[in-house]
This record gives structure tokens, C-alpha cells and sequence, in this order.
């Protein structure tokens, strides 16, 4: 693999411009006085409670995300180039979705095949005509970016169902501004603390038409036991919204209502962390205590607005993924600004054949996968696990596709050895109330710990680093 | 709000309140049981002990003799004792987790950093008597710290009224168990009365509700036990006596009929025990017998807090 492309120190060695205040500033500092302020983020961390909880690992039911105190940089420039791909990407994202569960032109038109769609388990039929509120489909998105030079950035991920992370966007930000006041005072970084409330008035924005003025909007958590209900409560808490579970819902004449200390009340948006499979055990999953039963009927009479919308799943899976830059054209009449990463889908005969000849360079995922799981890192993997790989695919090629591993952008990063280059990607959180796109500038840059590691997830022990947009 | 989050609430300062109720009971204990057997006789203050947290039966199936290491061990660690300090700071924990959109970050910070240190330093229990008064302090520090951060940051609205309910609740459970627990060396026709035997008694009860100071203030007396009974049972000045408990109660049910603008069971039931307690005498109540007394305010009490759970938490 190539040497990768540093974020700072460019790809000669050369100081990039919007990292020079911050090369100064760490050439001044000693490394203790560096490494204590990384123990107090972490004991900040620890006492506000920020956890993550791993499912699978009874040891550490909750467990910190590392933070990693140097701050990424993106310059002003280059943040306006994504700003504009990601509202692109976004607003095609939520014409596709109008379009596969009604009209269907993109399927006529042959630009996506019919079965990759029809097959897909994470289509849902119960949405086949049914109107949303303001035709917004992906209220939240998170898209992940990665960087392999100075001029290109790719999209890796479109998350189009719940993406999670926006609150160490938040607190990573409040973090920072409490342990280096001076930092900050030589930078002029665009601040995030505008999201809650964009937010708020995003879910607004989009309440069906017989709410009132002042629509009620609640967030939807599984409980205390998902491994992001530290977010969902973050969430509440800055918006100013009741966290609901299932069991506090409850359907009357097709309309939704909260259990209070002063009887039923009716809500009209719900921000939904719970999956589609949960939401409502009478259409889905019947076994499921987490949902609320009559809530897609509800739905259904236009009662209620869920966001994001029920059967975004299609949108983010990673085989539709492929057809992005052809999705963006096909709606919008523009070329992508962002580009896809390149992309073997293995339900092609010929991408197949030449994934299994190339096992060992390739990053293999699974359609439907999330969080890291489920994938095969060729040049990191052994014979072994490469050859029961090459089997999997064998028996169900339409699961996987396959990318080139990427020489991903790497980010100074504090580690045992001292500072030293870590792999990153980022997270954008892109809005989509009832007539506008927003973001604000920022995201959540994960940070793959480990020498040489590629995996960010923090499911598989990436950390997370502030990330600054600069304001000029 | 939500039922849900009120009914958080309402637990979580009753599981603090119940923490700091049974540090000091261990802390009385203890120091009545370090006195030399002519101070105490031989009864077996760490029964008593058992007796005033309610958890006698079951501590019995666990244990075959209440000593000073069994009886300490299963009020404060034993995973077995469901209100054990340490379930009692999980239980608060837990409750905390599913209502940070109800608290301040002080209230949970508290509650959090407790939490932390007891997986961390207090995990494997105590070995020495000092790592016990230590413990012991720890917890009532974090009982105080939570009460003053609720007190001080918490917005006058029903979270605050909800989470005082459960406090005044189980205070007065708590009160009224030790009264009932020692309301025979409170009796006044029993012979050894004055005896050095219940002087040290009637201190480890004014000492487990934090109220030995505040008795000479009072009555600038020497321990008397129907003074004692009257402090804990009558007296509207101190915090922790049912009449004072029993004047929270209904002003903050009052609160919550006002915010709501309505009111139901909760509000009389309340009402009328304190009623109760504000027309009564110590002469009547000895006449009738303590233990008759307390029993019905015991009963009282619950009553009172499964009326609030059906109007408010369900």
C-alpha cells in the first residue's frame, strides 16, 4: 500500500497552511504537559458519564470511546467543497427514496436493477405509496468521508437509518474548549453548538399538517442498554425533548400519545433510534417490546412523522452505494461533487470473478453490515480467514461488495510512542428539514489507535478527535 | 412529564435516602457495640440493626448468626440484600441513566462518580474498621451531595417535587422503623429505665437519624425517652421526624396539584396523616402504645406511596 497522506504534515513533508498555528503551538508544549491534559479529557469523559456500551463484551458494558486530543483540521476551502457534495448527496438521497416507493422512474429507467431493490430485506412495502411529511425521507444523515490526498475526498458510507455520533461531535467540542483555551484563541474555528437547535427546528419543520403550531416531538430510544443511549439522552437533553421508550407510547384512534404525570399527550414528531425491525411489533417484528403497537398505522394516517422515515435502509445499503454517482445524476442533472469509493459489486459475474482473484487487496463488506462487522481487510487478513472468506462469497456473492484498500489520510495522534500517525475518516451530519439542507461545519473524525489499522469503528476500538472547520 | 421519568425519579431518592440511612445505622451500631457489656448488656445490637432495615428474614436465610462482620457485609455490599448501600447505589445509578434529561449534571455527577468509585475503590468491600468508617462517610457524603445538588441546581417544577416525594417517603419509613425497632427502651414503665444501658440506646437511635445534637437544642435536657419519642415523632423542626417528613409530603403533593391543576387521593391521604400527627401528644400516643402507633404510620406511609404510584407514576 502507498504511503498515506498526512492532513498535516502534507504529502512531501511539507507543513500544510491550516496546521501551522498548531504545529507551533505542539512544538511549545512539553509532551507531560500534552499527556496531562489527555488524562483530564479523560477523566471528563469518565465522570459526564460519555459511554458506549459493546454489545457481546460483559466486561466493559459501558466503556469510553478514546479521545484523542489533537484536533483535525479542515480548511475553509476545502470544508465548502463538502459542504456543497454532502447537501447534493443528501437531496438525491431523499429524491431516490420518494422515487423507489412511488413512481419508481430510476427503476424503469434501468439506472438501478429491479431486484437489488425488490430483494433487498431492508425494503419496506408497508412504504409502497405511502406519503411522508414534505417528502423528507432522511431527516439525519451521516456520511462518511475519507481522504486519500490533497484534493480528493471520497464517500465511504451513506448512513441514511440512525447514525449515531453527533454527541461526541458535541462534547469532543466542549472538551477541547475547556482543556485549551489558548489553542482555540489562535484559531478561528467554526463552531458546532448550532446542531441541537438546528435540529429541533428540523423535526419541526416537518410535523404532520394536523399538528399544532407547536408540534410535541420526542426522541425514541430501545432503552439504557443501547450501545448509543448515552446520544439519545445528549439528544433529549439539548433539545429539550421527552426520551421516550416504546413502552411510554401508546396508539389511540391512529394517533400517538406519551404516558405523563398528567395523562396522554399527544406527539407529533418522533426522532426514532430505534430501528424499522422494533418500531411497531403488530407490522414488524411481533416479538419486539421496544416498539409500539399500532405506531405504523398512526403513521400510515399521516398522524405522525417519523424520523428518519421507515425504509431508509434501502438508501444505505451498500450495494445501492454503487449507484450513487449514477443516483445523483439521474435526479439532479449535476455530476457528483463527492466521489464514490470504487466499487466491485459481487452480485456481477464479472466484478466476482476478479474480487476472488484479488482477495488479499481488497476490503470486502457486507451489504447489509454496519459498525466493522462482517468484513474482510485483504491485506491485513490471514490465508485462513482469506480462503473462509472466498467461500462465504462463493455461496452468497450478492451479500458483498468490494473496495480497493485505500491509503486513507492519516492525522497526528497522540500514542504511546508519542505523536504519531493515525488513519481517520469523518462524519458529517448533513439536515433535511421540510424546504432546506443544512450541516454545520464539523463532524465526528474517528481515528483507527492502532499502528497502520484501517478500522475506525469504535465498536472495534477507533477513537474519536475534535474536528475543526476553519472560518477563513 | 413523563410517568415514567417521575417514577424515576421518585426511586432514585428513595434508593439514596435508604444508602445513608444504612451507613448510619452500621455508624450507630458500631458505636454501641464498642461500649464494654456493663454500658449495653447483652442484647445483640446487630440484630437490631438487621430489625431497622427490614431485611431480618432474609438476611437469616443468607446467615446463621448476625455478628458485626455478617451484618455489616449484607447491609452494605451483599449483592444477595436487594437494599444493600451497594445495590441501593447501583439501583440509584440505573435510575439516574434513564432520567439524565430530568437531572442536573450535579445530580448526576454525584450519583455517577459514586458509582465509579464504588466499582473502583470500594468494590471488594472493607477489611479494616477504618476502610468501614471511611466507607460509611463516603456514603452519606454522596447522600448529602446529591440532596444539596438537587436542592441548589434543580428547577422548582415536578422533577424536583417527584424526586422530594420519594425522599420525604422513605425518610419517614426509615424513622419510623428504628422508633419501632426501639420503642421498647422507650417505654416508660419499664423498670431499668435511666440506666446506663438505655442512655446508650436512646443515643444510637438520635445518632442513626442524625438528630443527638439537635435533641439538646431542643430540650436542653438530658435524654428522656418520651422527649426522644416526641423529637422523632412530633417535632416539625426536625428534618428527619415523621411530623416534618409529613409537612414536605403534603406541601409537595400541594405543588403538584397546583402545576397540574388537580388533585386526588394523594393530596387527602397525605393530608390527613399529617393531620393526624399535628393533633396528637406524646401522653396520648404512650397511653395507646408507641408500637400501635408507628405500626399504623408504618402502614400509613406505604399506602401513601401506592396511592402516589397509581395517580402520577403509572
Amino acid at each position: 500500500m502507498a504511503v498515506a497522506f498526512d492532513e498535516m504534515n502534507g504529502p512531501g513533508g511539507d507543513l500544510r497552511p491550516a496546521y501551522r498555528e498548531l504545529a507551533r503551538w505542539l512544538k511549545e508544549t512539553p509532551p507531560d504537559a500534552l499527556e496531562y491534559r489527555r488524562q483530564e479529557a479523560e477523566l471528563l469523559f469518565r465522570r459526564i458519564g460519555i459511554t458506549f456500551a459493546v454489545y457481546g463484551d460483559a466486561e466493559a458494558q459501558e466503556r469510553l470511546i478514546p479521545f484523542d486530543v489533537i484536533p483535525r483540521i479542515i480548511s475553509a476551502k476545502e470544508w465548502a467543497i463538502l459542504e456543497k457534495g454532502l447537501k447534493q448527496r443528501v437531496r438525491a438521497l431523499n429524491m431516490f427514496l420518494r422515487d423507489i416507493y412511488h413512481g419508481r422512474d430510476i427503476l424503469r429507467a434501468n439506472i438501478v436493477p429491479d431486484d437489488l431493490i425488490f430483494q433487498n430485506p431492508v425494503f419496506r412495502p408497508e412504504m409502497n405509496g405511502q406519503d411522508v411529511p414534505h417528502d423528507v425521507y432522511v431527516h439525519i444523515a451521516g456520511i462518511d468521508i475519507v481522504r486519500v490526498n490533497p484534493e480528493e475526498f471520497f464517500v465511504l458510507e451513506d448512513n441514511a437509518r440512525t447514525p449515531s455520533g453527533v454527541s461526541y461531535m458535541l462534547e469532543n467540542r466542549e472538551i477541547m474548549m475547556r482543556l485549551f483555551p489558548d489553542l482555540f484563541a489562535r484559531h478561528r474555528v467554526a463552531p458546532v453548538e448550532k446542531y441541537p437547535d438546528e435540529l429541533l427546528s428540523a423535526l419541526r419543520s416537518v410535523a404532520p399538517l394536523g399538528a399544532s403550531a407547536e408540534p410535541t416531538v420526542a426522541l425514541m430510544t430501545p432503552g439504557v442498554y443501547n450501545s448509543a443511549y448515552y446520544e439519545h439522552s445528549f439528544l433529549a437533553d439539548k433539545l429539550g425533548i421527552e426520551l421516550v421508550e416504546g413502552r411510554d407510547l401508546i396508539v389511540k384512534n391512529d394517533e400517538v400519545f406519551m404516558r405523563t404525570t398528567e395523562g396522554l399527550k399527544r406527539v407529533d414528531v418522533i426522532y426514532r433510534r430505534v430501528d424499522d425491525d422494533f418500531l411497531d411489533p403488530l407490522t414488524f417484528r411481533p416479538d419486539s417490546a421496544l416498539g409500539v403497537p399500532g405506531l405504523m398505522s398512526a403513521y400510515a394516517a399521516g398522524n405522525v412523522t417519523l424520523a428518519n422515515a421507515v425504509g431508509t435502509g434501502i438508501a444505505d445499503d451498500k450495494a445501492v452505494y454503487s449507484y450513487m454517482p449514477e443516483i445523483v445524476k439521474f435526479y439532479l442533472g449535476e455530476e457528483p461533487i463527492l466521489k464514490n469509493v470504487p466499487t466491485w459489486r459481487c452480485r456481477e459475474p464479472r466484478d466476482l470473478s476478479y474480487v476472488l482473484d484479488h482477495l488479499s487487496e481488497l476490503v470486502v463488506k457486507e451489504v447489509h453490515g454496519s459498525g466493522g462487522y462482517g468484513m474482510l481487510i485483504g491485506p491485513a487478513a490471514t490465508k485462513a480467514t482469506i480462503e473462509a472468506f472466498r467461500d462465504k462469497l462463493k455461496r452468497e456473492p450478492e451479500g458483498f461488495i468490494a473496495q480497493p484498500t485505500l491509503a486513507l489520510s492519516t492525522c497526528p495522534t497522540c500514542t504511546e510512542s508519542g505523536l504519531a500517525p493515525r488513519h481517520v475518516d469523518l462524519r458529517p451530519f448533513v439536515l433535511t428539514g421540510s424546504n432546506h439542507v443544512t450541516i454545520v461545519p464539523g463532524g465526528l473524525t474517528r481515528v483507527a489507535l492502532k499502528e497502520g489499522s484501517l478500522v475506525v469503528n469504535s465498536s472495534q476500538g477507533g477513537g474519536t478527535k475534535d474536528t475543526w472547520i476553519l472560518d477563513e | 412529564m413523563l410517568s415514567r421519568t417521575a417514577e424515576n425519579l421518585y426511586w432514585l431518592a428513595r434508593y439514596v435516602e435508604r444508602a445513608e440511612y444504612l451507613a448510619r445505622t452500621i455508624e450507630a451500631t458500631l458505636r454501641v457495640t464498642a461500649l464494654p457489656n456493663t454500658y449495653i448488656g447483652k442484647t445483640n445490637e446487630w440484630d437490631s440493626a438487621l430489625l431497622t432495615a427490614g431485611v431480618s428474614a432474609s438476611f437469616y436465610e443468607v446467615y446463621d448468626e448476625a455478628d458485626e462482620h455478617n451484618v455489616v457485609d449484607y447491609l452494605s455490599f451483599s449483592p444477595s440484600n436487594p437494599s444493600s448501600i451497594k445495590n441501593c447505589i447501583e439501583n440509584a445509578r440505573l435510575n439516574s441513566r434513564s432520567v439524565r434529561t430530568a437531572l442536573t449534571s450535579e445530580m448526576w455527577d454525584t450519583i455517577n462518580s459514586a458509582w465509579i468509585d464504588l466499582q473502583e475503590v470500594w468494590g471488594k468491600g472493607t477489611k479494616t474498621r477504618e476502610e468501614l468508617a471511611r466507607f460509611l462517610r463516603f456514603v452519606q457524603e454522596t447522600s448529602l451531595r446529591f440532596d444539596g445538588s438537587a436542592y441548589r441546581t434543580m428547577l422548582r417544577n415536578d422533577a424536583y417535587w417527584f424526586s422530594r416525594l420519594g425522599l420525604h417517603l422513605e425518610r419517614a419509613d426509615n424513622t419510623a422503623r428504628i422508633l419501632d425497632v426501639k420503642y421498647h427502651v422507650l417505654l416508660p414503665e419499664e423498670e431499668h429505665v435511666g440506666g446506663p444501658l438505655d442512655y446508650y440506646q436512646w443515643t444510637s437511635i438520635l445518632r442513626s437519624v442524625s438528630a443527638l445534637t439537635a435533641y439538646h437544642w431542643v430540650y436542653r435536657e438530658t435524654l428522656k425517652p418520651w422527649l426522644i419519642a416526641d423529637l422523632l415523632i412530633l417535632n416539625d423542626s426536625l428534618p428527619r421526624s415523621l411530623a416534618s417528613c409529613y409537612g414536605n409530603l403534603v406541601r409537595n403533593l400541594d405543588q403538584i396539584g397546583v402545576a397540574y391543576g388537580r388533585q386526588g387521593a394523594a393530596q387527602r391521604h397525605a393530608r390527613g396523616v399529617r393531620n393526624r400527627l399535628e393533633h396528637s401528644h406524646m401522653d396520648d400516643i404512650f397511653q395507646h402504645g408507641v408500637h400501635e402507633f408507628i405500626q399504623e404510620f408504618i402502614a400509613d406511609n406505604s399506602r401513601l406511596g401506592e396511592i402516589i404510584t397509581k395517580q402520577y407514576l403509572i
